[in-house]
């Protein structure tokens, strides 16, 4: 079954920015899905969209089948979001926030503290129940952001930057959180920055640029479309010049580092054959950066007059 | 919502909904009770001292009753109409600025429900302002109601119609200053010149029939009859121009919602 279906989305800012061009996508259920893109792509529009913050130019929008204009309740009983930014009542405490969504999604009072109870605990925020919500930390606040998205159990879950600004520790444990409830059935659709993040969990994943979905795929098959790798590596002493290695780019970084491209045509062990016929003992070795993020780099690069603000809708003469 | 009405649980999921953004905005005005509550007792025990106490006997009757007599049915509406709307406006335009009204708004909680649930708030904090106005007030003076149906009623209503203008107001505003404008240059000079402090059968014939088109002064004047058993206008009428204006702001409210008007981008 789908969990989410867009048709032709379009939308068009009352100030003329035209942030969504015709886009579809299908998110099948049970999928961990990520949603990537640069500032300003469209990533939040079609976020706000699916859960009705935006109004919608045209096109449609279905959540299990619920189109979000004929069959809003339905659409809207399934769906959980995280937004951004934080947006909670900072005057209330970490448990009326959860309780009263659970509330407003028609969830009984005994109900709702049970569920309160367990995703605060699983989340780690069960002893800061009784805290008002602005003196808790931005991990916390992350987190408590996720417990109410999930407080009405909900279908398919929308994450939109869920791990921005929190330490690597917080991040991973929010990692390990996400994977189970996907594994218990919930449909997770992330939009972030990280691409470390997106390459650990989603299986697929959709790359939007100016309103536009230009590409998507599974992780696997999108990474194959990488032509070529940049790896560190940490050499055994000083190196006085920068060794031939033949078809090999090597670019020095510093004495004792080198920086070698890899294209998908030749093999590591091509690479360190010929690093060993040099006598040059390789300490440790690294990715210069994320595979899909070195990937995501080359997909997005255009001319610089390209770079600019989401296009204007022309205005006829 | 079409479709929805007729899905398994809707209606319970509006209950609950509605019970849970009612009790929101009750408890809320009732945490902050310095803020809400203590200031009109205030305010309102000045008016009975110094309008009342110290220049009420100087100026004599006022339509068969003494000056404090008089003008206690008008201050409590004063502080029905301030409370009710200043409650909806602060707690809608704060939900706003904080932007947890999307917690409401990605929900599945129809609009309705939405307005009825923030009007709870307004009428809730209005007439509770109101009853501690009255009990004020019986320190000063000895009023017996003559007619409590009218009294209950007509407290209700306005406090219902302000605490709509209050929604309304909160919908539109992008700013604090935007909150503060209507109650300062609007309401306030509408209730004092709503016959809160006079009978309009003192004022000349000008003044008297552009008096008539301020919708406040029939409020006041449906209250006093409730409380006194004297109005300067039919109480039919009063009745009928209150429930006109609900009407046009349910409608309106709803409409705003429904087009997401201040809320959705």
């Amino acid at each position: 079954m789908q969990a989410l279906f867009l048709s032709r989305l379009n939308k068009i800012y009352a100030s003329g920015v035209h942030a969504l061009r015709d886009v579809d996508l299908v998110v099948d259920e049970g999928e961990f899905f990520g949603l990537l893109g640069p500032n300003g792509a469209g990533k939040s529009t079609i976020i706000g969209i699916i859960s009705s913050l935006v109004r919608k130019t045209r096109g449609r929008v279905e959540v299990f089948g619920y189109s979000i204009d004929r069959e809003p309740w339905q659409a809207k009983s399934l769906l959980g979001l995280v937004p951004q930014e934080f947006n909670f009542n900072s005057f209330e405490t970490v448990s009326q926030i959860i309780l009263n969504q659970a509330g407003f999604y028609g969830i009984n009072r005994r109900t709702a503290h049970q569920r309160a109870e367990q995703y605060l605990t699983e989340l780690g925020l069960w002893s800061r129940r009784n805290s008002v919500s602005r003196t808790l930390s931005g991990g916390m606040k992350r987190r408590l952001m996720i417990a109410r998205a999930l407080v009405h159990q909900p279908r398919l879950l929308i994450l939109d930057e869920p791990t921005a600004g929190v330490d690597i520790e917080v991040r991973r444990s929010m990692w390990d959180f996400l994977r189970r409830i996907n594994a218990e059935g919930t449909t997770i659709i992330l939009s972030t920055h990280y691409l470390e993040e997106a390459e650990s969990l989603c299986r697929n994943i959709a790359i939007i640029d100016q309103g536009q979905i230009i590409e998507n795929t599974d992780v696997r098959s999108l990474l194959r479309k990488l032509t070529a790798q940049s790896f560190l590596l940490d050499i055994d002493g000083r190196l006085a010049d920068v060794p031939e290695l033949g078809d090999f780019h090597v670019v020095p970084v510093d004495e004792s580092c080198l920086e070698v491209e890899v294209r998908s045509d030749q093999s590591l062990n091509e690479l360190f054959a010929r690093l060993a016929e040099r006598n040059v003992q390789v300490v440790s070795m690294k990715n210069k950066s994320n595979r899909l993020e070195e990937l995501f780099i080359r997909m997005l690069e255009r001319p610089p007059e390209a770079h600019r603000e989401p296009t204007q809708v022309e205005k006829t003469a | 919502m079409r479709g929805s009405a007729v899905y398994p649980g809707y209606a319970r999921q509006t209950l609950i909904a509605l019970r849970t953004i009612a009790w929101k905005e009750t408890h809320r005005y009732l945490r902050i009770w310095l803020q809400t509550l203590l200031p009109p007792a205030i305010t309102m025990t000045l008016y009975f001292v110094i309008f009342g106490n110290l220049i009420g006997p100087r100026i004599g009757p006022m339509a068969g009753h003494t000056y404090i007599e008089f003008i206690v049915p008008g201050v409590i509406m004063m502080s029905v109409i301030t409370n009710a709307y200043m409650n909806v406006v602060s707690s809608f335009f704060g939900a706003k600025f904080q932007r947890h009204i999307e917690e409401i708004l990605v929900s599945p909680t129809p609009n309705y429900t939405i307005l009825v649930g923030y009007l709870a708030g307004g009428v809730g904090r209005g007439l509770l302002t109101g009853l501690i106005v009255i009990l004020i007030s019986m320190a000063f003076t000895h009023i017996q109601i003559q007619h409590p149906f009218i009294t209950i009623s007509v407290a209700f209503l306005t406090a219902l119609l302000f605490s709509l203008g209050g929604f309304i107001n909160g919908i539109f505003a992008r700013k604090f200053d935007d909150i503060a404008i209507v109650p300062t240059f609007i309401l306030t000079p509408l209730t004092y010149l709503g016959g809160v402090f006079y009978s309009i059968e003192l004022l000349p014939g000008v003044w008297r029939e552009l008096s008539l088109a301020n919708p406040i002064l029939y409020m006041v004047n449906a209250f006093r009859y409730g409380l006194l058993g004297e109005s300067d206008i039919p109480i039919q009428t009063a009745y009928s121009i209150i429930i006109v204006f609900i009407i046009i702001s349910v409608c309106l409210s709803l409409y705003l919602l429904h087009r997401g008007v201040g809320l959705r981008t």
